[in-house]
């Protein structure tokens, strides 16, 4: 049992550091621009691609560097020449493009890269055991992404409260006009925020991609989830994210482990229930098979509890 | 310094600026007056650019019309919003540092100039900015303008709201930096200390200049006090 809960800890810690670093650039865009990207998890997707692409060719480590510059760029070009000339139309034509973006990423990863998962496994340079824990190991892959993950935001809490750039973007949260009309190129932070958000998010495609299968529906296996976190956390809050993302991180990994049902608790309990007993077979769902609701139920709980998120400033 | 020829503004389909032409000398200070709804704000904002421009403005003779709020900025023109715009979150020091445009170019103002001026500033140096006072706060904001070293500030109802002692620390504050040959449009509405500091004034309705000239032929206008002023 300590065995079970441990590795669980640990891997829902890795999962929800991964999610942190998807949500992060979401929610910091959004708090900016008022606008949901809907394109983000697709960029996720595509580093997962080009991390698998260019580790062919060049090797790993070099592609651990490629694939996140590459989607920092097509994050910067997604902004500048394409979300900057939709603002004009308000926010209903940024939504839609930003859906249609993920349509767009979607085929075109399905055309260059085929409808099935790629074999993207992870490299032999890492895949060793780091640790065992209680007979089972710990692999060294994601001993990386959790120092990987945890160096990132570091950094990124360093760049944003000791630099003067991190200022900058700190007061273009709350008022993004009169940081203009203080002299700050407030379009020229927007592109850099969207590329420093892509490119995070290209590097949780690099390290999800071992966990998740790379395949064309990545984006929208993945998608939904970075929503609830960032409203559960609170549409554009940074630490909210944070705690979101390690909250639904932990919740999902040891639900996933758990391999009994209501059933079990009832009969565990002393009430006895029979297959004729009303709802059977809703008592007999294992938590494991219901794992991946746990999020939108989580979602639906805090929209009714508490709209505006863990630590947001404005309802959903 | 800035003259501003038959200008429009419009939000959405509502015309609001109708024709608006004004200047501003080096060094003067002009007030901007009018009843609420007048258009004064707009008229700034479409000066800054946050608000698209349709007419001409000038300043030291270079087109800005069309620039980018930032780019107007760069030339030297420091804007106060109605609503202060303190960045909340960041210190009372931060919030300073933010109006500071280049960090190559040495601008008049130092941060110690800015303690200086208002000595609670430095005391409240490590305090968020949204807790300081409405009056605080005014004073905060027009001195994060002056850290950008405008050569024209143009201040929106600095007055508005403020206890009579804050208003006469808002109104000192104003004389000492245009003691320093920095030109001010300052806009208001019940004259609290436009008419006492400003060397020429303009009066605005339904989106026009209605009346130009000074305190004293404001004062001996009737007419005009009663038909765009007084509430
Ligand atoms: N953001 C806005 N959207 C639509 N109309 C506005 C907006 N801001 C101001 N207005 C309208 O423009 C007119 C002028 O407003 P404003 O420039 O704020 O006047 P003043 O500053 O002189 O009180 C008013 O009729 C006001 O209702
Ligand atoms: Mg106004």
């Amino acid at each position: 049992m300590l065995e079970l809960a441990t590795v669980s800890l640990l891997n829902g810690i890795v999962y929800g550091l991964l999610l942190f670093m998807l949500t992060s650039g979401l929610t910091l865009i959004f708090s900016m621009m008022g606008v949901l990207n809907f394109a983000h998890a697709s960029v996720f997707m595509v580093g997962a691609y080009l991390s698998y692409q260019f580790a062919r060719w060049v090797g790993f480590w070099p592609a651990l560097v490629i694939a996140p510059l590459a989607c920092g760029l097509i994050g910067a070009a997604i902004e500048r020449y394409g979300l900057r000339h939709v603002h004009k139309s308000g926010h209903v034509a940024e939504i839609l493009f930003t859906f249609g973006l993920a349509y767009l990423i979607e085929e075109l990863v399905t055309m260059i890269w085929g409808r099935n998962a790629v074999a993207n496994s992870v490299p032999a340079v890492i895949d060793f055991p780091l640790f065992s824990l209680f007979g089972s190991s710990f692999p060294a892959y994601k001993g990386l992404m959790m120092a990987i993950s945890i160096a990132m935001f570091v950094f990124l809490y360093v760049a944003l409260k000791r630099t003067r750039i991190g200022l900058v973007i700190q007061a273009a949260l709350t008022h993004p006009q009169m940081v203009g009309a203080l002299g700050h190129d407030v379009p020229g932070i927007f592109v850099l925020v969207f590329a420093v958000g892509s490119a995070l998010a290209g590097l949780a495609g690099v390290i999800g991609g071992f966990m998740l299968l790379t395949q064309p529906t990545l984006a929208n296996a993945i998608g939904p989830i970075v929503f609830v976190v960032v409203v559960i956390g609170g549409l554009g809050s940074l630490g909210g994210a944070l705690i979101a993302s390690m909250l639904i991180g932990i919740l999902q990994t040891f639900a996933v482990a758990i391999d009994y049902s209501l059933l079990d608790a009832l009969r565990a309990a002393g009430i006895a229930v029979t297959r004729a007993s009303p709802l059977y077979d809703f008592y007999s769902i294992k938590v494991a098979t219901a794992a991946p609701i746990v999020p939108y139920v989580l979602l639906v709980l805090m929209l009714i509890v508490r709209p505006r998120g863990l630590m947001g400033k404005r309802d959903v | 310094m800035l003259e501003v020829d038959d200008l429009h503004a419009y939000y959405g389909k509502s015309h609001i600026l109708q024709g608006v032409s004004f200047t501003v000398g080096d060094g003067e200070i002009v007030s901007l007056l009018g009843r609420n709804g007048a258009g004064r704000s707009t008229t700034v904002k479409t000066i800054m650019g946050t608000v698209p421009p349709v007419g001409s403005i000038r300043f030291n003779g270079d087109r800005i019309d069309g620039l980018r709020p930032h780019e107007i900025a760069r030339k030297g023109l420091g804007y106060v919003p109605e609503d202060r715009a303190i960045f909340p979150t960041l210190t009372v020091r931060e919030n300073l540092l933010l109006g500071v445009k280049s960090t190559t170019r040495k601008g008049r103002w130092s941060m110690d100039d800015m303690f200086a001026l208002f000595p609670l500033l430095r005391e409240r140096a490590d305090a968020p900015g949204g807790v300081l006072s409405g009056g605080e706060q005014q004073m905060l904001t027009i001195c994060r303008s002056l850290m950008g070293d405008p050569a024209l500030l143009m201040v929106d109802e600095p007055t508005e709201g403020l206890a009579p002692k804050m208003v006469a620390l808002v109104r000192e504050l104003l004389e000492k930096i245009a003691a320093r040959g920095i030109a001010i449009l300052i806009i208001e509405q019940k004259l609290t200390i436009a008419l006492a500091i400003c060397h020429r004034l303009y009066v605005m309705g339904h989106g026009r200049i209605v009346f130009e000239g000074n305190a004293l032929e404001l004062r001996a206008d009737d007419s005009i006090r009663r038909e765009w002023l007084e509430v």
